[in-house]
């Protein structure tokens, strides 16, 4: 399965692989913010994706609405600090499937990704 | 400086260093900040604004900063590494975010972190604006958390 990582962050990204390599997901592609993601989707082609909220050049959000006009079904799980629950339903509104609030232990990380690929296997 | 400012970050140091880098931190007693000069080498800087404004600073002395760095990465990392500065980077972003979720004002954002390198750097915060200093203390050493906060004035707030 190919996974993309969008974080500024290469530790939380280096995390974030560690996690899935675990998982035993190891075809990976990493972007640094939106900016880079979008240009790297076409080519790359994610099956899930997880991205972080606040970036430069083009944060999260912006980028899963930029997204969803190009993919509709492809899930996005966001990996974010931003826990306030108004924060969480702007993203599912944009199209993102599921959430993830840092700090996080990989367990949490796992179960959730897990719960997203079993949602969209079964919808 | 409101009280209610300082609690949600010392619960976020606990939980962000309690998660991903395993660590106990033993939270000391808050201070006023009285001089700019940073007591350590290395700090990590997020601005906050919105209906709150001002800056959250973590600062470890360069040991301190390296031991923790590894533990929360899974790598050594020297201090002049980019990558040291992402690991803190992302530490005090996160400390500040699980605390601005719970400020008692909810519209606050953050930014990105920065972060400074180097012996006896200065801070500096806004003068109008108080700074409180919070002392941690865990296995791998001791750092602060810089707490400068102010609810914003009307206009700002509305900018």
């Amino acid at each position: 399965m190919r996974i993309m990582l969008v974080d500024d962050s290469k530790t939380m990204r280096s995390i974030q692989k560690s996690v899935l390599s675990t998982l035993g997901f190891k075809q990976i592609e990493e972007a640094c913010d939106g900016q880079d993601a979008l240009s790297k989707v076409g080519a790359f082609k994610p099956e899930l994706l997880l991205v972080d909220w606040n970036m430069p050049n083009m944060d999260g959000l912006s980028f899963v609405k930029a997204y969803r006009q190009q993919d509709k079904g492809t899930p996005i799980i966001m990996v974010t600090t931003e826990s306030e629950k108004s924060r969480v339903v702007e993203a599912i509104k944009a199209g993102v499937n599921n959430y993830v609030v840092k700090p996080f232990t990989p367990d949490m990380l796992g179960k959730r990704i897990q719960e997203t690929l079993a949602a969209k296997t079964s919808a | 400086m409101n009280a209610a400012y300082i609690k949600p970050f010392i619960q976020g140091i606990r939980s962000v260093f309690g998660t991903m880098v395993n660590l106990e931190v033993a939270i000391g007693t808050p201070t006023i900040k009285s001089e700019p000069l940073s007591t350590y080498d290395v700090s990590g800087v997020i601005g906050i604004s919105g209906e709150v404004v001002g800056s959250i600073v973590l600062s470890f002395p360069a040991e301190t900063a390296q031991q923790i760095v590894a533990r929360f990465s899974g790598e050594e990392c020297d201090v002049t590494s980019p990558d040291f500065a992402d690991a803190v980077g992302e530490l005090v972003n996160m400390v500040s975010g699980a605390g601005k979720a719970d400020l008692p004002h909810k519209g606050a954002s953050i930014s990105c972190p920065s972060v400074v390198v180097g012996k006896n750097h200065r801070i500096a915060t806004g003068h109008e604006t108080p700074c409180v200093v919070v002392p941690c203390k865990t296995e791998c050493g001791q750092f602060v958390i810089e707490i400068a906060l102010k609810e914003a004035t009307v206009g700002a707030a509305a900018a």
